[in-house]
């Protein structure tokens, strides 16, 4: 029964993400010209110049000659055998530049979720059990400002009290000895070290609107007939909440794991590029403006990939918890 | 006070299982109870709506603030007190001034507002400005002259709500920015472009949104189903690096005004899925309600149904839905804009004149230049709390 | 009766308040009874008497503005007396009564089990709270229990969850589950009412059964006279916060003082008999509509592609004539497809199949015009007067739409016949500014009457339209109907439930069972003579107002042959 629901899932994943490398596709070729126009475009103010020949030959090994549709087609047949193609900029396999970026951003995302869900939840809790106290004020007023402050400000407020009160710069995932270093334990300490910042700049909108979810939907709870039966079985007011009402809210929680992963690649993103963090970001940006397509593509694809198995996993778990959904 | 009470005996029926137990509580609908029973009575749903708006005191704070906020940008030139683009060599990175208002003068106190005039110093090894406060008061008049403009591109004038009394002289509220431009002024004209982003984003986002929710939960079926896909797929696209994309394609060199309507445009993408949901959900839950089917078998047209009908209860949703939609634009524009992908100088917005904070060394150097950021804070979390009040409120009738 | 017993449970001049922000409402006045072992003692009022408050109450589970400031309920289990009032509502003491000395259930079966846990875990969550008994064994004592309230199959339903159960399934295993720890006392806040009157004969068979079993007492709380008259020992009349009348269910129902109690029993008694006011159709008048096989199927429709996964046949062939200026009954429980004919006569829904001959006029083959045209004559009545009225319309806008879109007043003349309908209904044309807000329940079905009869209709499709109201309401609006029938001569397709309802106002009426009409035929025909098994299962379960009648007639039970 279960399996046979994720299973359909699954399946229903491919048209998906056809239509996201459609979309992803015609993305990096929306703006008018190409890397060659760009490159050239470079070229020119460092007053070199390039016959039309060598132009025509090198547009014939990247492919840009031939009509849009298959270059499409190309690029996914590649796809399909994790082939990324080239990047222009990099003269680098695509491949390799991704991954580790991917890898961080995965990493960070993870790691902000975590966060988001191990604050987000015993406040939205405490906030409904306790609606209108001053700590549930508190945990609604700071929730307000927490989504009404875009992530970058925050970065750039957090990175200028490092560096006026403290003198530290606080941006980057590593200290200065490990970035270019292999993989180490201590690389990992290192990270994990440098990851708080950017967890806490990216998760403090999530957390804003999941404290605001947690709370409306257990608020919502509260007020229901079976909790009234548990508490007139003789179970203890925090018992009770924490079995019944809680864990009923807790299904629509679970489920915006489906849209939070998504924010938090989108929110990465930028703040990325003000803590220049060496994720994704950063570097897909570089590609967009320099019209590096199969980087960009690459990115673009895979940042919506990581969004739809967001979404993924969290129907999967509400499947998990949820006996009605099982029923269905 | 009956909507309170928990004593509730539904019906004796079993096939009011569809109506809520408490549905005859709720009798009288949420309102003041000290307003007089009469007047209640004839209450009609706006008037409902504003009472029970009326009861949210943050809601309306914050909607005098996002007034405050439109009414400076439609006088956006003849509040600012300087030209924004005006650039001033000898102000470089000037620190804010406060305005004084009560003046101590040998002659006595007088109420007169003024500021400190600052003195430019060069340090002669390091050859670093800083500005020292010197003793010179600089005397500001209501309706003074200053920097020429044409208000709403009409008429020519030099009249500004507050100026210097001597229009040689500057001042600087919010200090001025790395071309010693005045912060004040620019982020008055800012306001304009980012509060108004939002409206205009939200207006599309409405169109969008209303057509293809209204088809998809008046229709229902096939109609319905392929709608949904896709708005399941536009909201699984991560919207920042989407957005990227799509601002990366716009050229840099086209004009402020077509930039403004591409990135409007790009903005209010996100906007209407939700909006679209919103109002597909209610169409679908209100086409089988009782008085719709009672209208249809009064014989009332389907556009009769729809807009006599059925519009009046969606309408205070859908205007709550869309407050909430707007900081949502105005965040986005902000982030794009920061990030060097949205409005482009000399287009002035929040997110442009953020994008001069982005150097660690400007802002350790002048932390003023945060103050646009301020701007975007306050802007959304009104528009938040004006959305949460005006949802809270948009159903006077219970559920 | 056993007088000398000590009262199990005593309710002395409870006083419970509402704190608000203009000061405290009282919904509780000084109010007195006890309980008896036992002994089921009911607790009588209609909506917002304060009954449901104090069921919560004894178990000081008070809903939060609430509170007690005043009185005490003893609790004496064993010779100790134990004043409920005074323990800490969180406090451990008023744990252990809850749920293992005095246990309680709810009037809706559905919400009140939690959806997410199996029937089997709240059960053992119940026993393990209060006995000191291994995990298995409470398991053990679960399926018992699910076995003596006669679940089926007790070792699987264990496992289930609550959506997997009916509705009468899901009360037995709320009694299960309050039974579990064997408590002293049961409180039961209208277990019955969420449910069809054959599922609520038997459950209160059961409880019956149950209490002469264990020898608890029974707090019964309802706002049927019926069900009254069928299971109390001991009657507490409830009004407005008030306690106005407690006594012997005999000398209640023979001798009741209070003119709210006396009111109550005229409300039930009223409808024990064929309205007096009720105009017979003429012997020779003819048919002014005739169903034929009607059919319609609910299709349930999944995915992308619309694939038909279910198939629900709501109406499964149905046929009836109904004579000029008669009123046809059509009686049955939740599901058996009553409403939908209503809906398919009226075209809201579109049969499948069949015939719909309305005055030589084929409704399912009519086009919009000539649809149009017959909903001028075929007017409907709804259940719920508070959905069906539009809360954003004045009351003249609501009554005035048919007349307006039908193009058949304005201006001056529109109003004057909202004004005349109001005066019509019974209400004050004065108020046609109003919003449906300002009115109650028995005052909005008046306005959806007279939004019915704007149009001067000759047939009037009736869902239900007294089944939200008070008893008290019931036959105003009963009495109301019956005037305007005669008045305009309007035949009427009456659907309900409530086979008393019915007796008072139907000529004929038609039983109609899983999509199917089982038998039609003269109202007092087929009460005094049911032919079909499920009719006889129908009236056997109708409680009758009358406890001088308890226990004289049998009871049929309807099992389909599926």
């Amino acid at each position: 029964m279960i399996w046979r629901y994720i299973l359909k899932r699954i399946i229903w994943m491919i048209p998906f993400m056809f239509a996201v490398s459609v979309v992803a596709f015609l993305l990096i070729q929306a703006p008018p010209g190409d890397y060659l126009t760009t490159y050239i475009a470079k070229l020119g103010e460092s007053n070199e110049l390039l016959d039309q020949a060598s132009i025509d030959n090198l547009r014939a090994r990247f492919g840009l000659d031939q009509p849009l549709y298959v270059q499409y087609f190309k690029w996914v047949a590649n796809l399909l055998q994790g082939d990324f193609g080239m990047s222009f900029e990099w003269r680098q396999p695509v491949s390799d530049l991704v991954w580790e970026r991917m890898g961080l951003t995965l990493c960070l995302s993870f790691a902000t979720l975590l966060f988001t869900w191990a604050v987000a939840f015993p406040i939205g809790v405490y906030s409904a059990v306790h609606k209108y106290s001053i700590g549930d004020y508190i945990a609604t007023t700071i929730g307000f400002i927490g989504l009404a402050t875009p992530n970058f400000l925050l970065a750039l407020i957090l990175m200028y009290i490092g560096v006026v009160h403290f003198g530290t710069d606080v941006g980057g995932l590593f200290s200065p000895e490990y970035q270019n270093a292999p993989w180490s334990a201590a690389k990992v300490w290192n990270l994990i070290e440098h990851l708080w910042l950017p967890v806490i700049v990216l998760g403090t909108s999530a957390t804003a609107s999941l404290i605001r979810i947690m709370r409306a939907n257990l608020l919502d709870e509260l007020n229901k007939p079976y909790v009234d039966t548990a508490r007139a079985k003789g179970l203890s007011e925090f018992a009770l909440i924490m079995k019944y009402p809680v864990r009923v809210a807790l299904n629509p929680f679970i489920s915006t794991i489906g849209w939070v992963l998504p924010n938090l690649v989108s929110g990465a993103v930028v703040t990325a590029i003000v803590l220049s963090l060496p994720t994704a970001g950063p570097l897909m940006l570089q590609a967009l403006l320099s019209q590096d397509m199969y980087l960009a593509g690459a990115f673009v694809l895979l940042l919506s990939s990581l969004t739809v198995i967001g979404m993924l996993i969290s129907d999967i778990l509400l499947v998990l918890l949820d006996p009605r959904v099982r029923y269905e | 006070m009956s909507d309170t009470t928990t004593n509730t005996t539904p019906e004796d029926d079993p096939h009011s299982a569809a109506v809520p137990a408490e549905s005859h509580l709720h009798d009288a609908p949420a309102i003041d109870p000290d307003k007089a029973p009469d007047k209640v009575a004839i209450a009609s749903q706006w008037q409902l709506t504003w009472w029970a708006f009326k009861r949210h005191r943050l809601a309306v704070f914050a909607l005098w603030i996002i007034g405050l906020l439109y009414l400076v940008s439609i006088f956006a030139e003849f509040v600012a007190p300087d030209d924004p683009t005006k650039q001033n060599r000898r102000a470089v990175y000037h620190p804010p001034q406060m305005i004084h208002l009560i003046d101590r003068t040998d002659e006595g106190i007088r109420i007169r507002p003024y500021v400190w005039k600052m003195d430019r110093q060069r340090d002669p090894a390091s050859l670093a400005v800083s500005y020292v406060k010197s003793e010179e008061k600089i005397y500001l008049t209501l309706f003074g002259r200053g920097a020429d403009y044409k208000f709403w591109g009409l008429w020519e004038t030099d009249r500004h709500l507050f100026a210097t009394q001597d229009p040689r002289e500057k001042f600087f509220i919010f200090g001025a920015d790395r071309l010693g431009r005045d912060m004040f002024s620019r982020i008055l004209y800012g306001t304009r472009i980012s509060m108004s982003i939002g409206l205009v984003g939200v207006a599309i986002s409405l169109v969008l949104g209303i057509t293809l929710g209204g088809l998809s939960g008046y229709y229902g079926g096939r109609v319905d189903a392929v709608i949904q896909r896709m708005i399941e797929f536009v909201l699984s696209l991560p919207t920042i690096p989407i957005w990227l994309a799509l601002a990366a394609s716009l050229p840099p060199d086209w004009p402020i005004y077509q930039q403004y309507f591409v990135i409007t445009l790009i903005v209010s993408l996100v906007g209407w899925t939700e909006l679209g949901r919103v109002v597909r959900g209610r169409f679908l839950a209100m086409k089988n309600d009782d008085f719709v089917i009672a209208a249809r078998l009064d014989g009332a047209s389907e556009g009769r149904i729809i807009f006599r009908h059925m519009l009046p209860s969606l309408s205070s949703h859908i205007i709550a839905s869309l407050t909430l939609a707007i900081p949502l634009m105005i965040l986005a524009e902000t982030g794009l804009s920061f990030l060097g992908l949205g409005l482009q100088p000399p287009a002035i917005s929040w997110g442009v004149l953020l994008k001069e904070a982005q150097n660690i060394i400007s802002i350790s150097q002048a932390p003023w230049l945060f103050i646009p950021g301020g701007f975007v804070v306050v802007a959304v979390l009104a528009f938040n709390f004006l959305g949460d009040g005006m949802r809270d409120a948009a159903d006077p009738y219970g559920h | 009766m056993a007088t000398d017993m000590q009262p199990i449970l005593q309710i002395q001049d409870l006083n419970l308040g509402f704190s608000m922000r203009q000061g405290v409402f009282d919904v509780l006045h000084g109010i007195s009874f006890d309980l008896h072992r036992g002994k089921t003692t009911c607790v009588v009022g209609e909506s917002g008497s304060g009954k449901s408050v104090t069921a919560r109450t004894i178990l000081n589970m008070v809903p939060p503005p609430g509170k007690i400031n005043g009185g005490r309920i003893l609790f004496n289990p064993d010779g100790t007396e134990i004043d409920l009032t005074a323990l800490d509502p969180r406090g451990p003491a008023i744990r252990q009564i809850r749920g293992g000395r005095i246990a309680m259930i709810f009037q809706e079966p559905m919400s009140s089990l939690s959806p997410v846990h199996t029937i089997g875990s709240q059960i053992i969550e119940a026993i393990r709270l209060h006995r000191d008994v291994s995990k298995k064994e409470a398991r053990d004592l679960a399926i018992e229990v699910l076995k003596q309230v006669e679940i089926p199959n007790p070792d699987k339903a264990v496992d289930r969850y609550a959506f997997e159960f009916s509705g009468g399934m899901r009360q037995r295993a709320m009694i299960a589950m309050a039974l579990s720890c064997r408590p002293d006392v049961l409180i039961a806040d209208e277990p019955t009412t969420a449910l069809d009157v054959t599922t609520q004969a038997e459950i209160l068979d059961l409880m019956k059964n149950l209490q002469t079993e264990l020898g608890m007492a029974i707090m019964f709380i309802t706002h049927d006279m019926g069900v009254v008259a069928e299971i109390a020992d001991e009657v507490v009349v409830m009004e407005k916060g008030h306690v106005v009348e407690q006594g012997d269910i005999h000398q209640i129902f023979e001798a009741p003082q209070h003119p709210y109690t006396q009111k109550l029993l005229n409300a039930v008694r009223r409808l024990e008999e064929p309205a007096a006011a009720k105009v017979r159709p003429a012997g020779d008048s003819g048919n002014i509509l005739r169903v034929e096989n009607l059919q319609l199927r609910f299709e349930k429709k999944e995915g992308f592609f619309q694939r038909v996964t279910d198939v629900t046949k709501a109406v499964d062939g149905v046929s009836f004539d109904l004579k000029q200026g008669e009123a046809l009954g059509i009686v049955g429980e939740s599901g058996s497809g009553k409403t939908t004919v209503g809906r398919c006569i009226a075209r809201v829904y579109d049969p499948n199949a069949g015939v719909i001959d309305y005055a030589g006029r084929d409704l399912i083959a009519a086009n919009k015009n000539q649809l149009r045209d017959t909903r001028k004559q075929i007017r409907m009545i709804f259940q719920d007067p508070f959905a069906s009225l539009n809360p954003r319309m004045t009351v003249k806008q609501i009554i005035a739409e048919p007349l307006i879109v039908n193009g058949i007043a304005k201006g001056q003349e529109l109003e004057d016949r909202v004004a005349k309908l109001l005066t019509e209904v019974g209400l004050d044309p004065g108020m046609m500014e109003r919003y449906p807000h300002a009115f109650s329940g028995g005052q909005r079905q008046r306005i959806v009457v007279a939004r019915a009869i704007a149009l001067e209709p000759r047939l009037v499709i009736a869902d239900e339209p007294t089944s939200a109201l008070d008893v008290s309401i019931r036959t105003q609006v009963l009495d109301l109907l019956l005037k305007l029938q005669a008045e305009m001569g309007l035949s009427f397709i009456f659907i309900s439930h409530d086979m008393a309802v019915i007796r008072y106002f139907c000529d004929r009426v038609a039983v109609m069972y899983r999509g199917k009409i089982v038998e039609i035929g003269e109202t007092e025909e087929i009460i005094t003579n049911p032919q079909h098994p499920y009719t006889k299962a129908l009236l056997s379960s109708v409680p009758i107002p009358d406890p001088k009648l308890r226990g004289t007639r049998q009871r049929h039970r309807y099992v389909t042959e599926t």
